[in-house]
């Protein structure tokens, strides 16, 4: 008796949750479409329409915009910053030499001068490149930008013992005194063998090396201006000079800052840029949840990192047409592939790993990343489709359901003489699941053709530096396959495949993202690339690269990244750009 | 056994008046249901008592002492607040000063509490709450009878302290129980219990957890409060020493009955019923000789579940056998042995003294 | 008394320094086990594009080079007389108490931690004072209707609340009723107490009403199960002997000795919690001291963590202290004389 009254009382608690859980999960947004915001727009744009068009368009201005990060940028200086949305975030405060044209879809990856008046003019068989800057261009108070402020930005960008966050273009490109540390540590030194600022608004850069595609160097934001005398080093991320339509105000480190509307910035100077917004406030380490959740009932307008709303949200957002209606499913700047690496036998033989190739099943990677919305698209070359140069080929076609040719396989285990397959080692990185799942899916598809995988799990931190990374480990451990991913710095094919198949950056020390690639004929193609200045034959050298490298079967390509997001209800204007492969943070503006 | 029949059997004084007993307890039963059964406590048990009397009931452990004083104070009937369980059952009547205390609210009974009628416990650590002073329990038990401020419940606190013989009461009334010795907790909840002037004291086991030494002062402080108040004391011991020293009058309970009821001088000189004689005879005496033996009572209490029929004495009485069996199948009641003095038991008034006299008496 | 307290706050000193070492050695001693050297420790705190050299010169700039011993005792250093940074481009002086500087902010840790403190003991006060209040009710009712309707469906109810995680509570909660109902604050608001109290106890609703759920269970089953024992004590015998009404029994007799163990988990469960609230404060976007040791383990970033370590330490220390001090007050019989 008394037992069982004691079940019936859980079991109403039980009940009573789970009616909880139902109110709110059918609460948040779900049909009820009159309960939301009655005065905001909901663009019926349709899903994915924010991709190749503009969604909300309006040349409205005003208003603020509410932005979140459930983490922390690395930093807000522009000189030391190295994450995608935040180069899409800073042309907001900053204006580099070139930019990303704000643009939906294609032509968002388009280069155009921002600080300059035009793009570089080369010269010295693409070693030196000149630029002229936009007179008229003020810092927030109301100092003129000089080219020495542009140089004194790039020069500090090299102090790597004060920055060592930031991308390392200039350290290796620029020809630097020997012995150069940087301003602040070598602030005498003549720095005129690497640039040259003749007068106050041309700009001179000497490189080491031809590099066809500077441009591309030119739009990182550590080409952004700093003040010498408010530079205050590694401090100089909580007092950011501003060249851009918007400054800084009530920045609280770690917690939120605002960005409020630069006085001092002239629209005249600036066709690139329309700054509708009046306001932008920025919240960081807020709940990644809760900010999918903020989204979607109109409390906060963008999820500034657009790495996707998390797994709750994405079946909430996938399942009901109205919130489908308001994603946008963006292609990224990257690509999740695995290394098969040809210093671990029998995999030196070419024929074994295009056995891998085609034994694999493609569309257990694309699930084990998240589905076609979350995960990516099935991906059969190095180079996304939103690269200039990307060509569609499939060297080893997976049959028509692309889960794998086995017939293919097995005659190619055969020509490297393992008809019966044999075993090797698959590493990934224990943090993250989506890496699991994939190396399991790896061994389920290859154990197909007799292909036995062990799964070795390393902690990401180092897994670059001691393990998956790291030459004589793999060798040693046998670690014939490798999870990776990689994302470009911008996207173009130098950016995308530098680091991934040039053999000179693999370091014996380890740490290198190119675990697989040694091909000799691949790094004279890249050499080459770099002379070329016609920017579309350019792009033709790399796909020609794209496919060189996979003709030697070294890499797997698995998924183009896809994110899933979702509009704001506020905001005007929204759509994605290429160049980033998220929402453009320049173009946007606010209802209210 | 009517409350007339009663009584008659009520204990007088010599010379004094017939008049209406202080406190008159006609066939109280208490039982308990339990899981294990029905648990007759006290069942079918009668006595009264005078003012300014002391009563003392004696008996084993289960005899049903305490179980009567609870039941006299009103403490069996559970308050609303844990009505959830199925409490005391009880049957008969209590009459203080000719009200039927069984027939009236729980909240009249609960007014008279501390009020006419106090109770003190055998444990007097246990039974004070450690977390408050000694002088706010006593001003607590006075405040909630006597709408005064504190100052003058306070001063009232300190005289009781002194008048119970606690020294230096004045910074004795700001102790915790801890800090008192057994004693003189006793003496302070003592105090407690005469704060409001009660006309019924009962005293469970005052003395049990007491020295000896200690316990002649308790039992002076009782008589003397008594005799100074003019109170009623119904005093609970399992002591025949404490009963002698104190008792005008003595109730025998033994499974919940009563098995004899006299003066103390008729009980201790002419004790009627087997199970006196077991006790006065498990009694240890300085005067008796130190090599004979103590005359133990055989066998053990009785469940109160499954109270032998008959006489519940029957199954440890070295005489039950000279009743030819009238004692494992008929209850006996209480009878008048002599004017005062009554007892319950199926032997024969001459064979009783007999034994009394020539088995019993001489082994003392 | 005055003696003893002083012994303790000594003692207490000690035992932050035991645990300033034994963050110190969890984080380098332990991976230099495992075979990490100053350069993969550093590894952690460059970019993706980092070369070896940054990469030593990450290790040499963050003190990674020197023995262990010889950091922990230029951090200790620190804490009593102050310690330079060098930002780059000039040195800043870090005033005693130098907690250090985030390897990742790079902003000095103490001002920090002091800024996050009052998020963390608006939300615990706040919080404690609450399931204090109700969890001691329910477990009193609940103790005096004892296998009622009541009793069971309130301890079924703490069952789930102790056994529901708070990340769970929490997010439905703000769905339902921050963004739904749209009747209390969305995630990631804290109005400071000295800006406006109103606002502030508004922004703190949902996350006390959360946290307290969690607890409020706890101690109604403490509560109730300590009423049970009281309840039976002679002294509630002996308050009824006196006269007094029932209720007087209940709150002043029963539910006073009741409290005791209540009170004293009570203090410690608070002191636990100053330390950090992480889960609370990461569902609730609450910058507080727990949210900051989350940010800290999960970047690997020592100063942070050793801050808020020490200070969790601190303050779990100052409540244990507390309880013992008050246990003389709660319980006369324990009191030192």
């Amino acid at each position: 008796m008394n037992h069982s009254r004691s079940v019936r009382a859980r079991g109403l608690a039980a009940v009573g949750v789970s009616a909880a859980l139902l109110l709110a999960a059918c609460g948040g947004g779900g049909g009820s479409g009159g309960n939301e915001n009655p005065g905001a727009q909901s663009s019926q744009a349709g899903f994915n329409a924010g991709s190749t068009s503009v969604v909300n368009p309006s040349d409205k201005k005003g208003g603020t915009l509410k932005f979140a990060n459930e983490g922390d940028w690395d930093t807000l200086d522009p000189g030391e910053t190295y994450y995608a949305y935040s180069w899409n975030f800073a042309r907001l405060y900053g204006r580099s030499l070139m930019m990303f044209k704000s643009a939906p879809g294609k032509e968002g990856n388009q280069l155009v001068p921002d600080l300059a008046e035009a793009p570089g003019q080369a010269s010295d068989n693409a070693k030196t490149w000149t630029y002229k800057l936009r007179k008229g261009v003020k810092f927030d108070d109301g100092t003129e930008v000089t080219s020495a402020d542009v140089k004194y930005a790039v020069l500090r960008s090299t102090d790597k013992q004060t920055f060592p966050n930031g991308p390392a273009y200039w350290d290796a490109l620029l020809n630097l005194p020997s012995g150069y540390k940087g301003p602040y540590k070598s602030p005498n030194m003549n720095t005129d063998s690497a640039i040259e600022t003749p007068d106050e608004s041309t700009i001179v850069f000497h490189l080491k090396q031809p590099f066809a595609a500077f441009d591309y160097l030119g739009q990182q934001p550590d080409t952004m201006p700093v003040p010498k005398d408010k530079d205050t080093g590694a401090k100089y991320r909580n007092s950011i000079v501003s060249t851009g339509p918007y400054k800084f105000a009530d920045l609280q480190p770690g917690k939120s800052f605002n960005l409020v509307r630069n006085d001092q910035w002239d629209p005249a100077t600036d066709p690139n840029r329309k700054a509708l917004p009046d306001r932008i406030e920025v919240s960081l380490n807020v709940n990644a949840d809760d900010i999918d959740n903020r989204i979607i009932s109109g409390d906060l307008d963008v999820a500034v990192t657009a790495l996707g709303v998390q797994p709750a949200a994405q079946s909430r957002v996938l399942q009901d047409p109205t919130l489908k209606e308001n994603a946008d499913n963006p292609l990224g700047v990257r690509l999740w592939y695995t290394s098969i690496n040809p210093t671990v036998p029998p995999l030196n033989n070419i024929e074994c790993r295009k056995a891998v190739e085609y034994a694999m099943d493609r569309t257990s990677y694309q699930t084990a990343y998240g589905g076609q919305f979350a995960g990516g698209d099935l991906a059969t070359t190095i180079l996304p489709p939103s690269v200039p140069g990307y060509q569609a080929y499939d060297l080893y076609p997976d049959g028509q359901d692309h889960k794998g040719d086995l017939d293919a396989a097995k005659k190619s285990l055969e020509a490297c003489g393992q008809p019966n397959g044999f075993q090797t080692n698959i590493a990934y990185r224990s943090e993250r699941p989506k890496e699991k799942a994939t190396a399991e899916a790896f061994q389920q598809a290859l154990a197909r053709v007799g292909i036995q995988l062990t799964l070795k799990p390393y902690p990401q931190g180092d897994y670059f530096a001691q393990y998956a990374g790291l030459p004589p480990y793999v060798v040693k451990n046998k670690l014939g396959l490798a999870l990776n991913g990689w994302a470009a710095d911008w996207p173009d094919g130098f950016g995308f495949l530098s680091q991934i198949v040039d053999s000179r950056v693999i370091r014996p020390a380890g740490g290198s993202s190119n675990m697989s690639v040694r091909i000799p004929e691949v790094d004279q193609m890249l050499d080459k690339a770099l002379t070329e200045l016609d920017t579309d034959k350019r792009n033709q050298d790399w796909g020609a690269i794209d496919k060189r490298v996979m003709e030697e079967a070294v890499i797997y390509p698995g998924v183009y990244s896809k994110s899933l997001l979702v509009r704001s209800k506020n905001a005007t204007n929204i759509f994605v750009t290429d160049a980033y492969g998220e929402y453009d943070y320049l173009g946007l503006g606010a209802q209210k | 056994m009517t409350t007339s029949a009663l009584r008659d059997l009520v204990i007088r004084h010599p010379g004094q008046a017939a008049q209406e007993p202080f406190l008159e307890v006609v066939d109280l039963s208490v039982h308990f249901p339990t899981d294990d059964g029905l648990v007759k406590s006290v069942d079918g048990l009668s006595f009264a008592l005078d003012r300014g009397r002391t009563l003392g009931i004696v008996g084993e452990s289960g005899s049903g002492k305490s179980v009567t004083s609870l039941a006299i104070m009103g403490l069996h009937t559970r308050p609303a607040s844990e009505q959830t369980r199925p409490g005391a059952q009880l049957s008969g009547e209590i009459y203080l000063e000719g009200e039927d205390l069984l027939a009236k609210s729980p909240e009249y009974v609960r007014s008279l509490r501390g009020k006419r009628m106090a109770m003190i416990f055998q444990d007097p650590l246990s039974a004070m709450n450690p977390y408050y002073t000694v002088g706010h329990q006593i001003i607590e038990a006075y405040r909630i009878h006597n709408p005064v401020n504190k100052k003058v419940a306070r001063k009232h606190a300190i005289d009781l302290l002194g008048r119970v013989g606690i020294p230096e009461p004045s910074q004795r009334i700001d102790a915790y129980p801890h800090q008192f010795s057994g004693g003189m907790r006793q003496r302070a909840m003592i105090a407690m219990a005469l704060s409001c002037d009660p006309d019924l004291l009962i005293a469970d086991e005052p003395t049990t957890a007491l020295d000896v030494t200690v316990q002649a002062q308790i039992l002076d402080l009782i008589r003397d409060l008594q005799s100074e108040f003019n109170s009623s004391v119904i005093l609970i011991t399992h002591d025949l020493g404490v009963v002698a020293e104190l008792a005008d009058d003595v109730l025998v309970m033994y499974a919940g009955r009563a098995m004899e009821y006299g003066s103390a001088d008729q009980l201790f000189n002419r004790p009627a019923h087997p199970y006196t004689w077991g006790l006065l005879g498990s009694m240890p005496r300085f005067d008796r000789k130190k090599s004979e033996r103590l005359l133990a009572i055989k066998g053990t209490p009785p469940s109160l579940i499954n109270v032998p029929p008959g006489c519940p004495f029957h199954p440890r009485c070295s005489y039950a056998a000279r009743n030819n069996g009238r004692s494992e199948e008929v209850r006996p009641e209480l009878a008048p042995v002599e004017p005062g003095h009554t007892v319950a038991c199926h032997l024969i008034q001459i064979e009783r003294e007999q034994i009394w006299e020539h088995e019993i008496a001489p082994k003392l | 008394m005055f003696a003893y307290i002083v012994r303790r706050l000594l003692w207490s000193v000690v035992l932050l320094s035991v645990l300033s070492v034994v963050v110190f050695s969890i984080f380098y001693l332990i991976p230099l086990v495992g075979g990490a050297t100053p350069e993969t420790l550093a590894g952690r705190y460059v970019g993706r594009a980092a070369t070896p050299e940054t990469v030593h010169l990450t290790a040499e700039r963050l003190g990674l080079l020197d023995p262990v011993p010889v950091q922990y005792w230029h951090w200790l250093k620190g804490v009593f007389v102050g310690a330079e940074y060098d930002y780059g481009s000039g040195v800043e002086h870090c005033p005693a108490p130098c907690l250090g500087y985030s390897f990742i902010t790079k902003q000095p840790v103490w001002p920090e931690l002091l800024d996050r403190a009052p998020v963390t003991i608006s939300l615990v006060v706040g919080a404690s004072l609450i399931w204090l209040i109700a969890g001691v009710s329910v477990g009193v009712i609940s103790a005096l209707r004892r296998g009622t309707v009541f009793d069971r469906g309130a301890m079924g109810v703490a069952l789930a609340g102790v056994s529901l995680p708070i990340f769970f509570t929490g997010l439905i909660a703000l769905a339902f009723f921050s963004y739904r109902l749209r009747i209390t604050a969305p995630g990631g608001t804290f109005v400071p107490f000295s800006e406006s109290p109103g606002r502030w106890a508004y922004s703190l609703l949902l996350p006390w009403i959360t946290l307290a759920f969690l607890f409020a269970a706890q101690y109604a089953r403490l509560t109730r199960a300590g009423m049970l024992e009281t309840m039976t004590e002679d002294y509630i015998r002996t308050a009824r002997a006196k006269g007094l009404p029932e209720r007087t029994v209940i709150l002043r007799h029963g539910l006073r000795g009741a409290l005791t163990p209540v009170l004293t988990i009570f203090g410690l469960d608070v002191g636990l919690l100053l330390g950090g609230a992480v889960i609370t404060e990461k569902t609730f976007s609450l910058n507080g001291l727990g949210k900051y040791a989350y940010d800290g383990i999960v970047s690997n970033d020592l100063p942070k963590i050793l801050g808020v370590t020490l200070v969790a330490g601190f303050f779990v220390i100052i409540a244990n202290l507390v309880v013992d001090l008050l246990y003389g007050v709660i319980d006369p019989r324990v009191r030192l004389e």
